[in-house]
């Protein structure tokens, strides 16, 4: 089939264009290398929506960031994505370190950020009580907010396949060749696609995706950042999100609930070679326990449930890179969308879409389409009563299969049936939270096997944790 | 709402012999609620044999000693909720549970928890390195190869000499898979003696102390790990390093007390034992509540599960046929050499009080002393003590009568 | 010749010793009769429990545990494993119910209730 629109990659930002042009009267094709959709930079990060006082004045970030912030609530609300308005501060230690809050603040006026308030040290406690005494002075962010990267990737893309957008897994391009009327993507199995426009959102890979098409004049610098989750006893140390003001030991690390009501800390900043270069390291997490201890003293790390690593894609510029190709006519760059991406993901799809409308796309509305996403977290809202009355019509919603946090065989059914289904263990973890908790699927990893084996209509032996080679099991006993 | 004069949660070896005991003792309104579709709990996945030597007097596997118990639920007509998740106990006794069936709310006089215990997982260790398949808690392993009839991988390192990772290496051996190597990050094993001599000297696996994984390698799958000796700080030494592939790796790194719902429901915990303060019939500080097996203290023999949860049992029992006892509540307290002692407080009943206690670190020949004040309550000998293995000490009623000062539980080395 | 063994019948393990004295075995840290016998047992003829599962023939992807009734030739627990390969059972199955018959002198017997 020859698609209106070809998109590369099923991060938050493709996933989010996805459903930008799912609005308008068109064939779209969506991408994706991995197993699933936000394996990327989308995977893990710290899941903050970001004031906007942070990026240079002028540039696409700082423009990108004020406008993005409402948009990003406006589109959680749609898609049922849980998103908290809790705040942030940006802490100053000690009178060396009080000017650059002063700073941010300017910045943030500059780049007409409503809601900033500077507070004393004391200030900052009397809102937070666990921050550090050595905090001196900090920025508040009253628009600042959390969401979760994957939750929202997984429903900007599902949205997007309710409106008739078409996801291929497993597809990682090899090559792109202009045809006629556009482009030909090939994959590594051999596979082709063909569209009239490209979107380019392959994250840390785009800018091997830009010199498939002779673009050679980016190159994205993968970065790790080392995290540490917490369990939901250390959620409530702190309600608004703590940044530290960038000192020589980087930009600081920052300590933040999470929507799900855990702690997270982090991340580190360390140059890797790759984007799949996803290892934590002792020096690592050591970093990211000393400085989140040093803004919230009393952070209990003996209650850690795990600490992963995130890959951002920055490059040299500092800027996000959004572009028609100069060489390749219809094929827009989406690249290098490190901190403050999240935050800007639907600000940056609407001005991508923008792009490709300048470059020829024609943009006709559809009447049906419907950006509202059923909500797939409805059962786990419910009172006891409303369980109760499901339960009677839905058996499977009362039979308990991650008891960590109480996630139900029915849940887990609907995340590999819905779109985009889960089609491996870390699936069903990021759509429903079953085996995220304290046992990390001790004793429902059988159990969601099985499940995923029973949906999918496959053996239990190919159930794989993310795809590829990941097997989980090497065979049957005695065979 | 449905009422009960006792709900025990949780149907594993513990809240069995809770119900019967307390059935036998005269309160028959007894209801089980369990998870799982079979009671027996973790029982049921271990397939081996060593189990009710002391109890029952016979060497069994665990799905027969879960048998045994079974057998006299079902005799006595206790009731039992199968695939029932307790979400839910709250202080004035009402138990909360989700089910195929629904939401099912139960008012009980008595509620025993018996929830057991989970393990440790790799997040929890933050043990380095990439986040490949392949890496297993070594029940969830044993589950997978017992139950379900699967081979989790074919090249094996255990992390943990905790009786579990002892016993799968050798169950992954039987099937033919090669066990590397068994890492003890202590200098001691955490395991029983019985289980290095059977599971891992019959079979040619080598231990090693102070040792531990440093790094988990593979993109996908587990593709190796790096392992390494530690320092006294338990940290890894650089020049120890050295790579061992392998396809998996399994945790045996401890075990946790499942305390959720006693912790949602305000009871209050020991920070050492990760269970409720209980007193000498396993009641809570909540009147009414009861703690007993793994929930309470990770046991090492489930025989001693058993008596513990008889205790329960019968004291919930006695509770709703007699009241509350009277009698003053003594504390306990560890003291030289001794990590925790359970109950933590025990009431003058007239009744001999069994101690329960774990040493802090592995002693040769030793000698327990039990004192109140002055007054030496009890003395035990033994050849001699490790962390890994329970000790019991028993006080007789008559030298608990005139005790007003904290009991305490002391070692010296002989 | 002197050969130190940890006991294994019971959780206790007991460090034993065996000594050869005037061509017999003699047998010392036991504290239990069950121990001294373990002992001379394992230095001349070591024998083992061994416990696995079998495949149920007749229920899906099932499998049901079994062990030796006694124990056999600690040398011999790999031909057991490799009986038990072979060997399928058909529902309904209940505790003790034999499946192999003169295994090593012993039988093969079901651990756990398939209905």
């Amino acid at each position: 089939m020859n698609f209106d629109v070809i998109i590369i990659g099923a991060g938050v930002v493709g996933g989010m264009a996805a459903r930008e042009l799912s609005r308008y009267d068109l064939s779209v094709c969506l991408l994706e290398k991995e197993n699933d959709v936000a394996t990327g930079a989308s995977r893990a990060n710290s899941g903050i929506v970001h004031g906007g006082y942070d990026p240079e004045p002028g540039t696409l970030k700082a423009k990108l960031n004020t406008v993005g912030v409402e948009m990003l609530y406006e589109a959680a609300q749609q898609l049922h994505v849980p998103c908290l308005h809790n705040g942030s501060m940006v802490c100053a230690f000690g009178e060396k370190e009080d000017p650059a809050v002063k700073e941010l603040y300017e910045r943030g006026q500059i780049n007409n950020i409503p809601g900033l308030k500077i507070l004393t040290g004391d200030e900052a406690r009397a809102i937070e009580p666990n921050l550090s005494t050595a905090i001196t002075s900090a920025l508040h962010v009253t628009n600042a907010g959390i969401i979760c990267p994957y939750d929202l990737t997984i429903a900007a893309v599902g949205n997007a396949m309710d409106n008739g957008v078409a996801l291929k897994r497993n597809f990682a391009v090899s090559a792109i060749e202009k045809n006629g009327s556009g482009y030909t993507v090939t994959s590594a199995k051999g596979e082709t696609v063909t569209g009239k426009y490209v979107l380019n959102c392959a994250g840390g890979y785009s800018d091997k995706i830009a010199a498939m098409v002779g673009d050679d004049h980016f190159t994205i610098i993968p970065r790790a950042g080392e995290y540490i989750l917490l369990d939901k006893t250390e959620g409530s140390r702190v309600s608004h999100t703590i940044f530290q003001v960038p000192s020589e030991e980087g930009k600081g690390i920052l300590v933040s609930p999470t929507v799900d009501g855990n702690l997270l800390t982090g991340p580190t900043a360390l140059k890797v070679e790759t984007p799949e270069s996803r290892d934590t390291t002792p020096a690592g997490l050591e970093q990211v326990q000393r400085l989140a201890a040093k803004s919230v003293p009393s952070v209990n790390f003996r209650q850690v449930i795990t600490s992963f690593t995130g890959v951002r894609s920055s490059e040299k510029g500092g800027d996000f890179i959004i572009e028609e190709s100069k060489k390749a006519p219809g094929f827009v760059h989406v690249a290098a969308i490190d901190s403050p991406g999240l935050t800007c993901c639907v600000a940056i799809a609407r001005y991508a879409v923008d792009l490709l409308n300048k470059a020829g796309l024609i943009l006709t509305e559809k009447a049906n389409w419907n950006g509202n996403r059923a909500n797939p977290h409805a059962f786990r809202e419910m009172t006891d009563d409303e369980k109760n009355a499901y339960i009677q019509e839905n058996p499977d919603f009362g039979k308990i299969v991650c008891r960590c946090e109480t996630v139900s065989e029915g849940e887990i059914r609907n995340a590999i049936r819905q779109n985009p289904g889960a089609w491996d263990i870390d699936g069903v973890k990021r759509r429903t939270r079953g085996g995220m908790g304290r046992c990390q699927g001790g004793f429902c990893g059988p159990y969601v096997m099985a499940l995923i084996a029973e949906e999918l209509g496959i053996p239990m032996e190919t159930v794989t944790k993310s795809g590829g080679d990941s097997y989980m099991l090497t065979g049957r006993i005695g065979e | 709402m449905e009422k009960h004069a006792i709900i025990v949660v949780g149907g594993g070896p513990a809240g069995m012999a809770a119900a019967i005991a307390a059935y036998d003792r005269g309160v028959t309104d007894v209801v089980i609620l369990d998870r799982e579709p079979h009671l027996g709990g973790i029982l049921m996945q271990c397939i081996h044999n060593g189990f009710g030597l002391h109890k029952l007097g016979q060497e069994l596997t665990g799905p027969e000693y879960a048998a045994v118990y079974e057998k006299k639920v079902m005799e006595r007509g206790i009731k039992v909720y199968y695939e029932a998740t307790v979400t839910h106990v709250s202080p004035d006794k009402v138990v909360t549970a989700q089910s195929r069936q629904g939401i099912l709310k139960f008012q009980a006089d008595a509620v025993i928890l018996a929830m057991g215990c989970r393990e440790r997982s790799r997040g929890a260790l933050n043990i380095c390195g990439s986040r490949p398949a392949g890496v297993y808690s070594a029940g969830t392993a044993q589950k997978l190869m017992n139950c379900e009839g699967y081979m989790v991988g074919k090249k094996v390192v255990i992390l943990g000499s905790g009786d579990i990772g002892l016993i799968m290496a050798r169950r992954m051996s039987l099937e033919g898979a090669k066990v590397e190597a068994v890492c003890e990050l202590m200098p001691y094993s955490g395991g029983l003696t019985r289980n290095i001599v059977q599971c891992l000297e019959d079979f040619g696996i080598p231990l090693y102390l102070s040792t531990t994984v440093a790094q988990i390698h593979g993109e996908k799958r587990l593709e190796g790990v790096t392992i390494a000796q530690v320092d006294e700080r338990r940290q890894p030494i650089e020049e120890t390093k050295r790579y061992i592939p392998c396809d998996t790796l399994l945790l045996s790194v401890g075990l946790i007390p499942e305390n959720e719902l006693t912790r949602a429901c305000g009871i209050p915990m020991d920070p050492i034992t990760n269970g409720a303060l209980v007193d000498d019939i396993c009641q809570t500080q909540i009147p009414g509540i009861f703690a007993c097996g793994n929930v309470l203290q990770v046991h090492d023999l489930v025989d001693y599960v058993s008596e513990e949860a008889e205790r329960a049992g019968i004291g919930a029992a006695e509770l709703i046929l007699n009241g509350a006892a009277s009698g003053e509540a003594i504390p306990t307290k560890p003291g030289n050499g001794v990590r925790y002692v359970i109950p933590q407080n025990v009431r003058k009943t007239g009744n001999d009080v069994s101690l329960f206690l774990r040493v802090t670190q592995p002693f040769g020949k030793v000698k327990f002393t039990v004192t109140a004040g002055d007054q030496v309550l009890a003395v035990a000998k033994r050849l001699k003590a490790a962390p890994g293995e329970m000790e019991k000490i028993t006080v007789k009623a008559n030298m608990l009568e005139n005790v007003t000062e904290p009991i305490v539980v002391a070692l010296e080395e002989l | 010749m002197e050969r130190n063994i940890t006991c294994i019948i019971c959780p206790r393990g007991c460090p034993m010793t065996v000594k050869e004295e005037a061509g017999k075995l003699v047998v010392t840290g036991f504290t239990c009769p069950k121990g001294e016998k373990y002992a001379i047992d394992e230095c001349t003829n070591p024998v083992r429990t061994v416990t696995s599962t079998v495949r149920v023939s007749n229920r899906k992807d099932t499998m049901v545990s079994v062990k030796t009734a006694a124990p056999v030739p600690k040398g011999k627990m790999m031909d057991v494993m490799a009986l038990l390969r072979k060997t399928a059972v058909e529902a309904p199955v209940s505790i003790g119910q034999v499946v192999l018959t003169d295994v090593f002198g012993t039988e093969v017997v079901i651990t756990k209730a398939v209905d």
